[in-house]
């Protein structure tokens, strides 16, 4: 597939176009100064920060709360406690602006959601327009994880920001069809040889392929541990921003005769997470939940699915209240 | 294993509470017989002794609980249950005709058609840990050619906190099977054995030659019967364990019953006791 320029200025009047068939989402700054995910609007200027927005895309693909189910609750009804799907009739979504490390983060959560009907929906329902990246934050280390600035996993377009245009490479054959309008035009000789300069900046190692080869109870009876989970304070927020952090609650609600079952974002950072109806809880400690986490990214999904499940986005090492920074764990557990 | 892979994995059977049986002196045991409401789901069900499965009450939630029928009983499915959190004290409060959901099967199960088929064996079960091995040893008298000599070695803490009582007594009355029941201390009317399980483990020296045990407890009974029976030669890749922790999806999605890098859920609930020693102990 062969890629495509658009002028700067016209952008905004594309997304404007493709408002008629999708939800077109973009980073946004908020009230509150930073960027986030919003609703695109014309006419208010396209904004497309450095670096990821405060929180992830996964909220698209798992959004809290996804309703499983419904059910009516008063008993008078012959149906009552009947769980029916929900109708997903919702309009297909578009996602403008993603960098490389939240669009790869899709890939990563399809592994285990494999089996998942809701997850898989929304990710066909959902295209991403990419935004590869020329400069890097100081928390960025998307290259240490399997990444790349330039990476185009995930996408289905990927734009690349050039003086007063930006090359558009199609990823995938939906991708394709976003792009037949006249907006778009041939590229010039030099904007592709510039953006091919760029794609052929070098990647760090890669830390999956060493990880697999480690010793799971070397790893995990490595000293450090102790040191790095003293400061947590289990507050969740990693887990919450964190682009690849997927795991769930299930939790039935019920009002005024109408129920449903929802999943939303858990956290195992929280106590509760294992704790057993008996009272026993199996990762009690502090040190065993800290752990559990990195563990779970940098070992024990790569030994399952291949890669780390890390995308290097750098949003907990920026939020973190206890300045706790993934890649001083990550060296860790490369030194063991 | 499992029955035609439904499109949501989420989604319950629909079914009917159509028994349910007090098991225990303090009423806090107690078996439901379920069945599907669909027939045809009814005849598709296929289930491996060990396996468990999430009874889903709309309004209260989800939990698993382990299969206590053999899947050699047709037509029903027995849930032995322990009145402990929000669910299966809804669920204790129910009574016969109510729907409630069945999702499932779900888990691994016991190896019963493959490695422990031909071998002795031995099942030892304390307190209400008793339900998936109860389906097992059905399963296994059910097919009794295929295995070896079977020994059970059951205990509680009371005469009246036993499981199964009337099974129990029809398996001490079989020739083909050396059942040894016990009770943790002296009791009225009790004639039976008086010990821990690890002490009567102990006593019945099982031997491990061509012979696999099943081992479910209370971790401290595990753990003080795995030195009985090392002393007579049993090693850790001939015991059997079943793992229980805190379980959403069932699916190996969710997060919550992970040991290190297996899902209870999925790649459990049994694992032999040399694959939990290479684990981290979260469970």
């Amino acid at each position: 597939m062969k890629p495509l320029a658009i002028e700067k200025t016209l952008v905004e009047d594309w997304l404007g176009d493709l408002c008629d068939d999708f939800d077109v989402f973009s980073p946004s700054m908020t009230k509150k100064g930073f960027y986030d995910w919003a609703p695109f609007q014309s006419g208010t200027g396209l904004q497309v920060p450095t670096g990821v927005p405060k929180s992830s895309i996964k909220t698209f693909f798992f959004p809290q709360p996804e309703v499983l189910f419904h059910f009516k609750a008063s008993v008078s009804d012959p149906d009552a406690y009947r769980l029916k799907e929900p109708d997903c009739q919702e309009r297909k979504a578009l996602l403008f602006g993603v960098r490389p490390c939240d669009a790869r983060s899709v890939v990563l959560n399809s592994m285990p959601y494999e089996p998942d009907p809701y997850f898989q929906a929304r990710r066909k329902n959902t295209l991403i327009v990419g935004l590869l990246c020329k400069e890097s934050c100081s928390t960025c280390f998307c290259k240490w994880t399997g990444g790349s600035p330039t990476g185009r996993e995930g996408m289905d377009l990927a734009l690349m920001e050039l003086e007063d245009s930006y090359l558009v490479e199609p990823v995938s054959e939906r991708g394709q069809a976003l792009i037949s309008s006249t907006i778009f035009r041939k590229p010039k000789e030099q904007e592709i040889s510039l953006v091919q300069e760029l794609y052929a900046r070098k990647n760090g190692e890669d830390a999956a392929s060493t990880l697999r080869g480690k010793e799971l109870m070397a790893l995990y009876e490595a000293p450090f541990w102790n040191q790095v989970s003293q400061s947590c304070i289990n507050c969740g927020t990693c887990t919450f921003l964190c682009p690849t952090c997927y795991c769930f609650d299930i939790q039935d609600e019920t009002l005024r005769g109408k129920g449903r079952r929802i999943r939303y974002w858990d956290s195992c950072m929280f106590p509760l997470f294992t704790q057993h109806a008996s009272g026993h809880n199996p990762r009690g400690d502090k040190i065993k939940r800290v752990r559990n986490r990195f563990m779970h990214k940098f070992k024990y999904f790569p030994d399952r699915f291949g890669p780390v499940s890390c995308v290097g986005c750098g949003r907990c090492v920026r939020d973190c209240p206890v300045n706790i920074d993934i890649r001083q764990v990550l060296s860790n557990m490369l030194g063991v | 294993m499992g029955s035609e892979v439904k499109m949501n994995p989420y989604l319950p059977y629909p079914a009917v509470i159509e028994d349910i049986k007090v098991e225990t002196e303090d009423g806090n045991l107690k078996t439901f017989r379920v069945v599907l409401e669909d027939k045809e789901e009814r005849r598709a069900w296929r289930h491996v002794p060990g396996q468990f499965a999430m009874l889903s009450i709309a309004g209260k939630g989800e939990i698993p609980i382990g299969i206590a029928s053999s899947p050699t009983e047709k037509g029903h499915l027995l849930f032995t249950v322990n009145r402990a959190g929000v669910v299966t004290t809804a669920l204790h409060k129910m009574s016969v005709g109510d729907p409630i959901g069945v999702r499932g099967p779900l888990g691994n199960g016991f190896p019963v058609d493959t490695e422990l088929k031909g071998k002795n064996i031995v099942i030892i079960a304390g307190g209400f840990a008793f339900t998936t091995l109860r389906a097992t040893l059905l399963y296994m008298l059910e097919n009794r050619a295929d295995y070896g000599k079977i020994t059970v070695i059951y205990g509680a803490r009371t005469p009246g906190m036993l499981l199964y009582k009337e099974e129990l007594k029809a398996w001490q009355n079989r020739d083909d099977l050396d059942v040894h029941i016990t009770v943790d201390r002296e009791a009225p009317g009790w004639d039976g054995l008086v010990g821990f399980v690890p002490t009567i483990a102990g006593q019945v020296k099982p031997s491990p030659e061509n012979a696999a045990a099943l081992i479910c407890g209370p971790p401290i009974m595990i753990k003080f019967t795995m030195p009985p029976l090392e002393e007579v030669g049993w090693k850790d890749e001939q015991v059997y364990l079943s793992l229980e922790n805190r379980m959403k999806c069932g699916i190996g999605i969710c997060g919550h019953c992970n040991v290190g890098p297996v899902y209870v859920c999925k790649d459990g609930p049994v694992f032999t006791r040399q694959e939990v020693q290479r684990l981290p102990v979260e469970f």
